[in-house]
């Protein structure tokens, strides 16, 4: 059932709002050319990028393909492309 | 003096007191018959008297009420906006220019479903600046999903303020619900004024019981966000429990009859019956035109319409139906169309009905023109022109030329 006027009797729902949806251009890295220095992990606004053990991907649930990731890498590792379903 | 309901009867019985009060002191009175918990409300013309005597029934102890001060009306239906969240009893009042200034947050409390209860006092906008009786600032909020009723009286002023608690807080509504009386008309007028028993208010409007509320030793979020995905079915919740609205009015008032022998219907048909000419107006101006009739020997009705949101389509069609002429009296102007709301209203809801009455409209009393009894007259003798041939669809009353 739908809340009436939109409360939330559940914390921390907010999650369950998948806004990768909002994306246009969506972030491909390249790891032949990441030198793991964290940049796109520091400046995502929405902790979409993931790092783990020196790899780096893309939380796409949520990532709204902003590009800062793509502008923010010293190395032109990230590249923005086109999303067509 | 002793009037505020207390138990002045024969051996202890419960009575209501009879008083001559302002309006103003009317809807005061109403808040405390209501035990309101929290008021969060900006002084402005004319509605001034209402926080006045609202601080003074705190100071004095007989309303035990949390009083905010605030530095405007935004942050008044802020605050009442958070109280209310809070599940407590929320009132404020405001007029004009101080209503305008809530227009954004008005959204908020309909949208939040908070029963929140306000009085405006009807008065008209700047430029040029003008503190006088219309009602240009509610009807310019009409979409805002407040429940709006307009009152006739300050019996009814005070009667309707009891009644819009019961309305905003039934949990198949929970909308908010502001009570529009005309400024100084009503506000500033003394008439005499039947004040109900406080425990005979209590049985009928038992404590707010709010079915969530912010605890904050049980978490939740209230006024989230809503995407594309999921705003618009927020948005017909809010125009379902409008059109149920009408059945909860309707229990109410006659729940409220019951109690004190005095209920309003969502519209009064006054002389309506075999009437050729029919008046639609709302608010206090129903009273002059109900004078004027009573002096006639013509068959002219008024409907007095007291829910204008949500808009009696029904109660308007049954009453218009066998009339000849309609001549809607209103305080605005919805400039760029060229006529008032209601007739706009009106008009609209004849449409797919098979009824065709000459519908016109009267704009006058702007800015607190005197709507006299001559203009009444000149209305209906306007009307009955109508009969015969066609003649203008709107009319300014009062009007210097």
């Amino acid at each position: 059932m739908r809340p009436i006027g939109g409360h939330v009797k559940d914390i921390g729902s907010t999650k369950n709002l998948k806004t990768g949806g909002w994306r246009t251009f969506k972030p491909v890295i390249d790891m032949e050319k990441c030198i793991d220095c964290g940049s796109c992990w520091i400046f995502c606004p929405d902790m979409s990028v993931i790092r783990k053990d020196g790899e780096y991907s893309f939380n796409y649930d949520y990532c709204k393909g902003c590009g800062i990731c793509a502008n923010e890498c010293p190395t032109e590792a990230i590249k923005m492309v086109l999303e067509e379903k | 003096m002793p009037y505020r309901g207390y138990k002045n009867g024969i051996g202890g019985e419960v009575m209501p007191v009879r008083d001559v009060l302002h309006g103003s002191r009317c809807v005061a009175e109403a808040a405390r018959l209501c035990d309101v918990q929290v008021i969060a409300a900006y002084p402005i013309t004319p509605q001034t008297h209402i926080v006045e005597d609202l601080a003074e029934l705190i100071a004095n102890g007989e309303l035990n009420a949390e009083y905010i001060m605030v530095e405007s009306e935004h942050s008044a239906m802020s605050a009442c906006i958070g109280a209310s969240a809070t599940g407590a009893r929320v009132f404020t009042a405001t007029s004009s220019q101080g209503l305008a200034l809530m227009h954004e947050v008005l959204f908020i409390a309909s949208g939040m479903r908070l029963p929140i209860v306000m009085a405006n006092a009807n008065r008209a906008l700047s430029a040029p600046i003008n503190i006088w009786n219309d009602q240009q600032d509610s009807i310019s909020e009409r979409d805002t999903g407040w429940i709006q009723l307009y009152v006739e009286t300050n019996q009814e002023a005070l009667d309707t303020t009891v009644q819009a608690y019961k309305i905003a807080e039934d949990k198949n509504i929970l909308l908010p619900v502001m009570v529009n009386l005309d400024g100084f008309v009503l506000t500033h007028t003394i008439e005499p004024v039947e004040i109900p028993d406080k425990e005979e208010v209590e049985k009928f409007l038992p404590p707010y019981e709010p079915q969530v509320y912010l605890d904050p030793s049980d978490p939740m979020t209230q006024g989230a966000f809503a995407d594309p995905e999921t705003y618009m079915e927020f948005r017909i919740e809010q125009e379902k429990a409008m059109k149920r609205a009408f059945e909860v009015i309707r229990r109410v008032d006659e729940e409220f009859g019951e109690l004190t022998g005095r209920s309003y219907g969502i519209v009064e048909e006054y002389n309506t019956d075999d009437a050729e000419v029919l008046l639609v107006t709302m608010g206090s101006v129903a009273g002059t035109i109900k004078e004027v009739i009573d002096s006639l020997d013509e068959k002219v009705g008024l409907l007095k319409i007291r829910v204008f949101r949500p808009f009696p389509k029904e109660e308007v069609l049954k009453a218009l139906k066998d009339a000849k002429v309609v001549g809607v009296l209103e305080k605005d102007i919805v400039i760029g169309l060229g006529e008032g709301a209601l007739f706009s209203e009106i008009k609209a809801s004849l449409y797919p009905s098979s009824y065709r009455p000459k519908l016109l409209g009267f704009v006058g009393g702007l800015g607190g023109r005197d709507i006299s009894m001559d203009n009444v007259r000149e209305i209906i003798s306007i009307c009955k022109k109508a009969i015969k041939e066609d003649i203008d669809e709107v009319h300014w009353i009062g009007l210097k030329e």
